[in-house]
């Protein structure tokens, strides 16, 4: 990414020279005719409602008459307090939401990557047949509605459906998904006898923390949140799939030969050569993976409705019921803000974590440089 | 929201991808050697495996869809009996007749209308704003450019409540408009468009111009012609974008004569047709809001590829 510069390709148009006085003035209305329409449904539809959203966030409005009226009450940094400080059940629903999307996100941003990337490598050897069936085969699920695949996977996750069916062909007993809340590390540490889920051990289960317990915090992801990841990967798998092809197409040969002339072997070649060149895919690839999942909502609307046991609430889901059923918008609005503010700061981290290492120490070589040269200048 | 990633704050460089992967078709984008053909040791071990992958990968991606459509034939029994079984025993096709009589047709012309108001206004709107800002200098040009990249950074999801706010407050809550005028612009197709005329040379504009045609007809008889594959990647993303939307068509209205097939089929599952577990009738369901997806896909293949990429890199 870092050798794509932000203005067009060669050959291609400049921007137009500076025009004449009235030429001047006609394009200057014309540019404003031409974007205010776009300007105006942005302006209406997205820019004012944040700001009236923040303002509800800082009230009490019950959604009767208008978030504006005398009536409505500002109630300060409340409806933050009572999701972010304050002990209760508010709290604990939202604390819950978080630890489902957080294992939500750790299951699925991985594997869809790891499994699009499978994909793409596959899609892309030469020697296949019928390579662009394949490729559609794989990216379709990704432009159907997700009401219309989720339908789909609650028949084959019943407890009687094709999953379990296929299951019970290699003797295991599948459990009912939709409606099993365990969590899934819970499951595992029971499998290997390091607790009993019945009796979890006491320091575990008696330690609070932010209104949950360490026992439930580390529940990992319930059985009914696992089969929607499972849904979640198979859908978006496809597009990522699409954006390493494109990175793998633009691999140039000449590495590939000098590296296979040097000896290195496939997976050599694949791990020192393909994957340092779709670096910046990866990048993208997580970023948006990341930008998506925190803000998973279709599948638990249609699916689950948060349940069981709220093993599947989610930040985006708990603040549509926060502010549509019970009334709580300031509250709601305030969940919207704060999930807002957490995928801003996530997609910062990870650009920083991941950033381009040589980049960075250009940069920095560069800084120390212009310093230099104004010390010197200085002096 | 689709659960599509339809990406939002990428770095700037990648940005320009969009205008880029518009311009180069598949045919034309460099390709690979064969690697095949330089190292012939170990090819047959690699294509068993890449074989043996690909049908696994094959089962898991078409298998789904031929549960849905074969179990949409089936009788309710059936499909809990037997929901392996790839031939529906007796055949039946009680699930779309019953389909029929409910809400789905009207949810169904409801998505349709919204849809083509969508895409229409969008591919209009977005490509008048993607010109200016491409091409005409305006005071503010760049401010309102800033802006639009701002918008992008946006989740989705957070504007729910927002929206619904505005929408209640203006007083178009549960009308027709309120399903499709908050849709109408996104800052993403402004962005691609703008990248894309970037992308094609002036000159032709400039003889235009001097034979003295006007800002709005050099753009509506001259450009435009021209920027035919960004605007098929426009009317795909927003085809796709507006006939997958769910959380907007839910905050918008909540009178059962506006649902689209997302929200109407959505409740299916909470016994909405008062089916409750009638498989059969989910599927149909499901099948149905299918198709058109599934036309429109087969037809624009190649621009769906591009879009995918231009779409996840717009900015």
């Amino acid at each position: 990414m870092s050798t794509l510069t932000t203005t067009a390709g060669p050959g291609t148009g400049r921007a137009p020279r500076r025009p004449r006085q009235g030429e001047g003035q006609r394009q200057s209305v014309a540019g404003w005719l031409f974007v205010t329409p776009a300007l105006f449904v942005l302006g209406l539809f997205l820019l004012i409602p944040i700001v009236m959203a923040l303002w509800v966030s800082f009230t009490d409005w019950n959604g009767r008459g208008s978030p504006f009226s005398s009536r409505v009450e500002l109630v300060g940094a409340d409806n933050y307090a009572a999701l972010l400080t304050e002990p209760g059940l508010s709290r604990q629903d939202f604390m819950i939401s978080l630890r489902n999307t957080f294992y939500y996100v750790v299951g699925v941003v991985p594997l869809q990557t790891v499994i699009a990337l499978l994909l793409a490598v596959i899609v892309n050897q030469k020697f296949l047949r019928g390579r662009t069936f394949f490729r559609t085969a794989f990216y379709f699920p990704s432009v159907v509605s997700s009401v219309a695949i989720s339908l789909v996977f609650l028949f084959l996750f019943t407890g009687t459906g094709a999953v379990n069916q296929f299951l019970a062909l290699f003797g295991i007993d599948g459990p009912v998904w939709f409606s099993d809340p365990r969590g899934l590390i819970h499951l595992i540490g029971d499998w290997l006898g390091l607790w009993s889920v019945g009796r979890p051990p006491s320091a575990l289960a008696d330690t609070q923390v932010l209104s949950l317990s360490l026992w439930e915090w580390f529940s990992g992801p319930s059985v009914a949140l696992t089969a929607i990841m499972a849904q979640v990967i198979w859908t978006t798998a496809g597009t990522f799939m699409l954006m390493f092809l494109a990175g793998l197409q633009d691999l140039p040969t000449e590495v590939e030969e000098a590296a296979m002339v040097d000896g290195a072997n496939r997976w050599q070649r694949f791990r020192n050569v393909t994957v340092p060149h779709l670096r910046p895919t990866i990048l993208l690839v997580v970023t948006l993976g990341v930008i998506g999942t925190w803000q998973v909502f279709d599948q638990m609307y249609v699916m689950t409705q948060g349940g069981p046991a709220k093993t599947t609430l989610t930040p985006a889901f708990l603040s549509y019921t926060a502010a549509f059923r019970q009334q709580q918008w300031g509250q709601g609005a305030a969940m919207a803000f704060l999930l807002f503010l957490l995928i801003f700061l996530l997609t910062s981290l990870q650009r920083f974590v991941l950033r381009d290492k040589d980049e960075a120490a250009t940069r920095r070589a560069r800084r120390r440089q212009q310093r230099a040269t104004r010390r010197g200048a200085r002096a | 929201m689709t659960q599509t990633p339809t990406g939002d704050s990428i770095a700037p460089a990648a940005r320009t991808r969009a205008a880029e992967d518009i311009a180069v078709t598949e045919a034309t984008k460099p390709k690979v050697v064969d690697d095949g053909n330089l190292v012939n040791r170990s090819g047959r071990g690699k294509k068993i495996l890449v074989y043996t992958l690909l049908v696994i990968f094959a089962l898991i991606y078409i298998y789904p869809f031929i549960v849905q459509v074969v179990t949409s034939f089936k009788t309710n029994g059936d499909a809990v009996a037997n929901p392996l079984a790839l031939v529906p025993d007796p055949i039946t096709t009680a699930a779309f007749e019953r389909l029929a009589q409910t809400e789905y047709p009207r949810w169904f012309t409801n998505s349709v209308v919204v849809t083509l108001l969508v895409t229409a206004g969008r591919v209009f709107l977005v490509s008048l704003a993607g010109y200016a800002l491409a091409r005409l200098t305006f005071r503010g040009r760049n401010a309102v450019f800033t802006g639009i990249l701002a918008v992008l950074a946006v989740p989705g999801v957070v504007l729910l409540i927002p929206r619904f706010l505005v929408l209640n407050y203006l007083g178009m809550y549960n009308t027709y408009p309120a399903l499709f005028v908050p849709l109408l612009v996104d800052a993403a197709g402004v962005f691609i468009m703008k990248q894309f005329f970037e992308s094609i040379p002036v000159s032709v504009e400039e003889a235009a111009r001097i034979d003295g045609a006007g800002t709005f007809r050099t753009f509506w008889s001259v450009v435009l012609p021209m920027a035919r594959p960004a605007l098929i990647t426009i009317t795909i993303l927003s085809f796709q974008g507006s006939w997958n939307e769910l959380p907007h068509f839910i905050i918008a209205a909540d009178d059962p004569d506006l649902f689209t097939l997302t929200r109407g089929v959505g409740q299916l599952t909470s016994g909405g047709l008062g089916s409750g577990n009638q498989f059969p009738i989910s599927m149909a369901a499901a099948l149905l809001m299918t198709i058109p997806t599934a036309l429109v896909f087969v037809v624009f293949q190649r621009y769906f590829t591009q879009g995918a990429n231009a779409g996840a890199e717009k900015g």
